[in-house]
């Protein structure tokens, strides 16, 4: 009961502080002010709702338990079967099987869909090895997508250089701008590098709009050619679908290889960075070394991706690679479970397909990532899949402790 | 002439840094606090701009005169973006105290693009045209060249402002309570300061500030649209960072300093990289001199 007259409260004070924005337009053609009471009047029930559900969530999280748990013996045997060699394996290669025979099922506005959805994959994951393993707070990712991209469109325009010639010139020319901006900021902890990481990602972006002699200012570099295969004259459709195959080999290959780098030398170094720099730094690791390959390793994703993201689209130009593109990456990544390759993949699907397919959801796309990192943030930090972290299991240690517990 | 042309950028200048101080005490009243930076505080500023248009709107319709409008859509803007910013404590930031230092800032950064689609979705995405509501003063006619009368009322404003703040923060047993959280949170709680209280006093502090910031430049540059915030935030907070973040009178000077070097560069180079040369300044700021201006020694955190 209690609950419910401070919902009812909750939703009166959100009622009167979103009144003037939510509740009144002007309508500057006829000249009169439109009520919206009907708007006010679904805001207050939402509100309502949504004030019971989280007083509900915080008193459980209070209390030490999960704000969402699955019923004891449900979540443990759901836990080992996912957790089993055999049924991974068997998951991974039906996911495959669906990606390779999806071109043939579906129309060529699907394919190009899952293709960006791909692309945005590999963006995540690209992402995810500075913000989720290395632990470094970058906010203009977008930027290195963007070098990634005009190298290409630019090497293409002014020497005619191809795809396949672009697409490690991308790369490389993504790491060298994630070196130029690793070298100052590597002193530079948390907040403060978030800042200048977007402020990075700003004047890139402002650069490409106002240097148009080179870059085509915002009119942008039109006009590229998608990925030859040998030489063939390809159709719309079958280069789209070459591009899309093109993509899961490397949306593939980047999954093989950061799961690979999670267990190396270097990844484990990246991921002692993001838990205590001063410890890290204790243990012998080299931090200049350790901070600039995260930063090197997670823009060369982007500059592929954006290598690839230009040959899709044919055209690119500044307003693609705004604050906001950083953002809605840096979402997946917080949503899917920061360092855990699994839940970013997912969250990046969930994330591009939804507002594709509901339309409904798409106007609210934006509000609802917002809510979205808001709410994960208070309520599950660890992301949908939390990180898997490599243990070690010393078995004379651990029988030892369970005698000492149960004396 | 060309004494004329430095006069005119000049003033140009002090008019955009005192709106970038205005906003950038907000950025630097909460770091002093929690160390947060509060990034959907440009979004405040840009709610403070579309709540008063809204206001003025509807006043436009009763016939009231110019300054009567100016000035209740003004107050109703400061109200309600003080609202807005004591909400968005109490839901992004409050539940995350004690969390990773990252936590909160990935929520800010959450709740600012929620509030300019929240913006988008109840208003419109484009720019609207804001009424002309600053009154022409006769004495300016000698001198329009370089100010004209909404540079006069912004530079007035702002200055009484910041007057209001510094006396407020330095006389009132509210603003030695808020500096000495700033000191030590816990040290002040000891001695029976409410903490949470304080806390949310200065959002509400720095919302309202924000909301004057953005009812005067809305009616400085006659439009808003939804995505001032970002841009006036950034380079506000730029301001902040510049004269030395969590300091009250760093915020004022690195708003005019800021301001000052737009104004000119601007005026004597080009006006292409302006935006570029906030973030230029920024970066550099942060790489070869986190402290700002007004270095550690002197700094004065609130």
């Amino acid at each position: 009961m209690q609950r419910l007259i401070k919902s009812a409260l909750v939703a009166l004070w959100f009622v009167v502080l979103t009144f003037p924005i939510m509740g009144i337009k002007i309508n500057t053609v006829t000249h009169s002010v439109d009520l919206r009471s009907d708007r006010m009047l679904m805001l207050a029930l939402g509100i309502f709702i949504l004030a019971a559900v989280w007083d509900w969530a915080f008193s459980r999280k209070s209390r030490g338990l999960p704000v969402i748990s699955l019923p004891q013996g449900l979540g443990s045997s759901l836990a080992r079967f996912c957790g089993s060699a055999s049924v991974r394996r068997g998951s991974a290669c039906a996911v495959l099987a669906g990606l390779i025979v999806m071109p043939w099922v579906s129309s060529l506005y699907q394919t190009n869909i899952m293709t960006s959805a791909l692309l945005y994959i590999m963006l995540a994951l690209g992402l995810n090895i500075v913000v989720g393993l290395a632990g470094q707070l970058v906010l203009g990712y977008a930027a290195f997508y963007a070098v990634g991209a005009y190298t290409y469109g630019l090497l293409y325009q002014y020497f005619g250089l191809g795809f396949w010639a672009c697409l490690p010139l991308g790369g490389a020319m993504a790491v060298f701008f994630g070196l130029v901006l690793g070298f100052p900021v590597l002193r530079l902890r948390g907040d403060y590098l978030a800042i200048v990481t977007l402020g990075f990602g700003e004047i890139v972006r402002l650069t490409l709009q106002n240097w148009s002699t080179v870059t085509g200012g915002p009119r942008g570099v039109s006009n590229i050619p998608r990925p030859g295969l040998f030489g063939m004259d390809l159709t719309l459709e079958m280069s789209s679908t070459y591009l899309y195959y093109l993509v899961v080999a490397a949306v593939i290959i980047t999954i093989i290889v950061i799961s690979r780098l999670k267990n190396s030398r270097v990844g484990l170094a990246l991921q002692a960075l993001r838990e205590d720099e001063i410890a890290c730094e204790a243990m012998g690791i080299n931090l200049t070394r350790v901070k600039l390959s995260a930063f090197a390793l997670g823009s060369c994703w982007a500059g592929f991706a954006g290598v690839i993201f230009a040959a899709k689209t044919t055209f690119i130009n500044p307003a693609s690679f705004t604050f906001m593109d950083s953002a809605m990456i840096l979402s997946m990544v917080v949503l899917g479970g920061m360092g855990s390759i699994t839940g970013v993949v997912i969250a990046a699907v969930i994330l591009i397909l939804a507002p594709e397919y509901l339309r409904a959801f798409s106007e609210y796309r934006m509000l609802i990532f917002g809510m979205i990192m808001v709410l994960m943030m208070i309520f599950r930090p660890q992301g949908l899949v939390s990180g898997e972290r490599a243990t070690y299991r010393i078995s004379a240690l651990e029988g030892r402790a369970g005698k000492g517990e149960g004396a | 002439m060309d004494f004329q042309y430095f006069l005119e950028l000049f003033f140009g200048g002090l008019t955009r840094g005192s709106i970038y101080a205005l906003i950038a005490l907000g950025y630097t009243l909460v770091y002093g606090i929690i160390q947060l930076i509060n990034f959907a505080h440009g979004e405040v500023y840009m709610l403070g701009a579309f709540t008063a248009l809204i206001v003025a709107g509807i006043l436009g319709f009763t016939g009231f005169p110019a300054v009567g409008i100016l000035l209740v859509a003004a107050l109703v803007a400061v109200v309600w973006c003080a609202a807005y910013g004591y909400t968005l404590e109490k839901v992004a930031y409050k539940p995350l105290r004690g969390a990773p230092r990252l936590s909160p800032l990935i929520s800010a950064i959450g709740m600012s693009i929620f509030l300019q689609n929240y913006v988008i979705l109840a208003q419109t995405s484009d720019f609207v045209p804001f009424p002309r509501l600053i009154p022409e003063f006769d004495f300016l006619e000698y001198i329009d060249y370089i100010m004209g009368p909404s540079d006069l009322v912004i530079l007035v404003t702002s200055t009484c402002t910041m007057i209001a703040l510094t006396l407020f923060i330095h006389y009132t047993r509210m603003g030695k309570a808020m500096r000495a959280t700033a000191q030590n949170r816990k040290m002040a709680m000891l001695l029976g300061i409410d903490a949470d209280r304080i806390i949310s006093l200065t959002f509400i502090i720095g919302s309202a500030l924000a909301a004057v910031g953005g009812v005067l430049i809305a009616s400085h540059m006659g439009q808003v649209n939804f995505n001032i915030g970002f841009l006036a935030g950034m380079k506000a907070f730029t301001a902040a960072v510049l004269g030395g973040i969590g300091s009250i009178p760093g915020a004022m000077v690195g708003g005019l300093v800021l301001g000052l070097c737009e104004s000119f560069t601007t005026g004597y180079l080009s006006g292409n990289y302006e935006d570029v040369l906030a973030f230029g300044i920024l970066i550099l700021i942060l790489i070869f001199r986190p402290d700002g201006i007004l270095g550690k020694a002197t700094v004065q955190k609130v």
